[in-house]
């Protein structure tokens, strides 16, 4: 065989999916690295000339780094990330290490359970809590309020965590699944031989399941941690219900309103630029404390 | 070529038994006997198991419930309890509403996410392929840059995809949710590792040798033997577009474009002024989580074996 061979066929069944993804990923991205380096500029005295771009430098980096609501809206899925992702993998490992425990009865059932919140969008998901936390529908409100204990879950300090609830009840689901599937690759010989050598249930779950699907709970984090910046349907939905959420709850959802609401692409087009970099630090940076590049592939 | 096929089915039989015990869950581990286990165990496990499953499904069952009842009756009555309910009318309400536009958006959900998530299949399969069974220069750094695209918030990428596909004209058509979700990087590394896993290079040897094309081993073999992960892919990537709201709400303005996802908020956002409209986003939201439910039930399987690919070389 001769050797150009092998590089003409592979081009062969590698163009259509990269031409695509030239489009769609890697043309974005450079034209929004290009747009944010401009800015408007109307011409003539009054500004009332035409509209023109001129280069602006990093003058949109810089306004978005400044820009108060910006950066406290980082500091929101910060915070958001740093409860809900712990909170919602502790749970998912818990879940998936009792459905695959000897001691669980129904599993196909309960897996199911678990499972189906993923079928659901998220912003059916938002719009079907956000009824659930309005007074006057709410059952739970209602119920609560009999039980003599009012809770307002769309104030000031409660709204973030509403949110936080409802992408737990989301994805918890899905990363079980990932767990599980991670726990079932394992041959059962291995617990079965712990188990007569003595350990206890907790000991197997703990000193043998647990190091063996770290691989899977890295990659539950890495998605965690992504999906996380990009929150942006759910404070959305809820918006119209308080108004606790402003235009600049989450960077998404400022760069989306600089964008359609104050026509400023180019800041948006720097907002968007800035998520991805944080996303690609915080993922990477995760990979490089659990000491793996995520990248490895012997083959 | 009928060398071929014998060599193919002999192979892929080969195949499926030997993936079939990591496929199957009904075979995973093996389950100790009830008697095995102390009955404290076993209660303290269910009654965890069973709370989580109330806080999964309440939810699920509060739609169920609210879809039956009116708007007057949503804000009037407990959440929890039928009141006066009447689901084929109220179902008959939301679909006929507007025109029946809701059966447009429902539609417009179905082209998106089949054409969209069968295209981004193909696609990946394809690339996948490439990558695993063919040495050339710069493969690595072709899989690399796929691998960074896994790591991009697509909301990210969202925004300046609108910008460029308004230039050349292609914003608000039904093209600018179609075409990006064509493009599945993960699906690209689910295939690439299943396909250096389960597609043998002396199999495809032997079909060249038979004289058989690339593309024709490509079809014959490659996208037999990887058909359980490709399910997975196109589950994945039809769950992903169904599910979408941020490219749509960005590239769309056109509300018969809209999928469902669009088309309920846009409800929603609206039922301070038409108080009917809570309860025909409550009955639309009933209809949009149906079948997705039931599709995800029915192919759990496939979401299995899929991810246990993935997650193993993470």
């Amino acid at each position: 065989m001769s050797r150009a061979r092998p590089a003409r066929s592979a081009a062969v069944f590698l163009l259509p999916f990269c031409v695509l993804f030239t489009a769609c990923f890697i043309a974005p991205i450079g034209y929004a690295l290009y747009q944010s380096l401009l800015k408007s500029q109307r011409s003539g005295p009054l500004g009332f000339g035409r509209e023109r771009e001129v280069f602006a430098g990093l003058g949109n980096y810089t306004h978005a780094l400044q820009d108060g609501r910006f950066l406290q809206g980082f500091g929101r899925v910060l915070l958001f990330g740093a409860v809900q992702v712990p909170v919602m993998i502790v749970g998912a490992t818990v879940l998936a290490l009792l459905l695959e425990s000897a001691s669980a009865r129904w599993v196909p059932f309960f897996r199911t359970a678990y499972f189906l919140p993923y079928g659901v969008p998220g912003v059916v998901a938002s719009i079907l809590w956000g009824f659930l936390y309005v007074p006057g529908i709410s059952p739970v409100v209602d119920t609560l309020h009999r039980v003599g204990w009012d809770v307002d879950f769309l104030s000031n300090g409660t709204v973030l965590w509403s949110i936080a609830n409802i992408a737990t009840w989301e994805f918890t689901g899905y990363n079980m699944l990932v767990l599980i599937a991670q726990l079932t690759s394992v041959p059962g010989e291995l617990y079965e031989a712990a188990v007569i050598d003595g350990a206890s249930a907790w000991q197997v779950a703990w000193r043998i399941k647990l190091p063996l699907i770290r691989p899977a709970l890295v990659l539950t984090t890495v998605f965690s941690i992504i999906g996380t910046l990009q929150l942006f349907s759910e404070p959305l939905v809820l918006r119209s219900l308080t108004s606790n959420i402003d235009a600049a709850y989450t960077p998404n959802l400022l760069a989306y309103n600089e964008a359609f609401a104050a026509n400023n692409y180019h800041l948006a087009a720097a907002m968007a630029v800035l998520l991805a970099v944080v996303a690609c630090v915080l993922s990477f940076g995760f990979l490089r404390l659990v000491g793996r590049t995520g990248k490895g592939d012997e083959r | 070529m009928t060398g071929l096929v014998r060599v193919r089915d002999r192979f892929t039989t080969g195949a499926t038994t030997r993936r079939d015990p990591r496929g199957d869950p009904r075979r995973a581990p093996r389950r100790p006997r009830p008697a095995e286990v102390p009955l404290r165990h076993r209660v303290l496990t269910c009654s965890v198991l069973a709370v989580a499953a109330i806080y999964f499904l309440v939810p699920v069952y509060w739609l169920t419930v609210s879809m039956t009842k009116s708007s007057s009756g949503l804000f009037g009555t407990f959440g929890l309890w039928f009141s006066d309910p009447r689901p084929i009318e109220r179902l008959h309400d939301v679909i006929t509403y507007d025109h029946a536009i809701y059966v447009r958006w429902f539609l417009n959900s179905a082209l998106y996410a089949g054409v969209g998530a069968a295209a981004a299949t193909l696609l990946a399969a394809a690339a996948g392929y490439g990558l695993a069974k063919f040495r050339f220069p710069g493969r690595e750094g072709v899989f690399n840059v796929v691998l960074a695209g896994v790591l991009i918030p697509s909301t990210a990428l969202a925004l300046p995809l609108y910008l460029l596909f308004s230039r050349i004209g292609l914003a608000n058509t039904y093209w600018a949710v179609l075409v990006p979700s064509m493009v599945s990087p993960f699906g690209v590394y689910l295939c690439r590792i299943y396909a250096a896993a389960s597609v043998p290079d002396t199999l495809l040897e032997a079909a060249r040798i038979d004289g058989a094309g690339e593309l024709t081993i490509f079809r014959t073999l490659g996208l037999r033997i990887m058909t359980p992960a490709l399910v997975t892919v196109f589950l994945f990537q039809f769950v992903h577009i169904w599910n979408n709201f941020f490219l749509p709400l960005v590239m769309l303005s056109d509300s018969d474009l809209y999928p469902i996802t669009l088309g309920l908020t846009s409800w929603q956002g609206y039922a301070d002024r038409q108080p009917q409209l809570y309860q025909y986003t409550v009955g639309g939201a009933f209809l949009s989580v149906l079948p997705l439910m039931v599709l995800m039930a029915a192919l759990q399987r496939y979401w299995r074996t899929g991810l246990t690919e993935g997650s193993l070389k993470a």
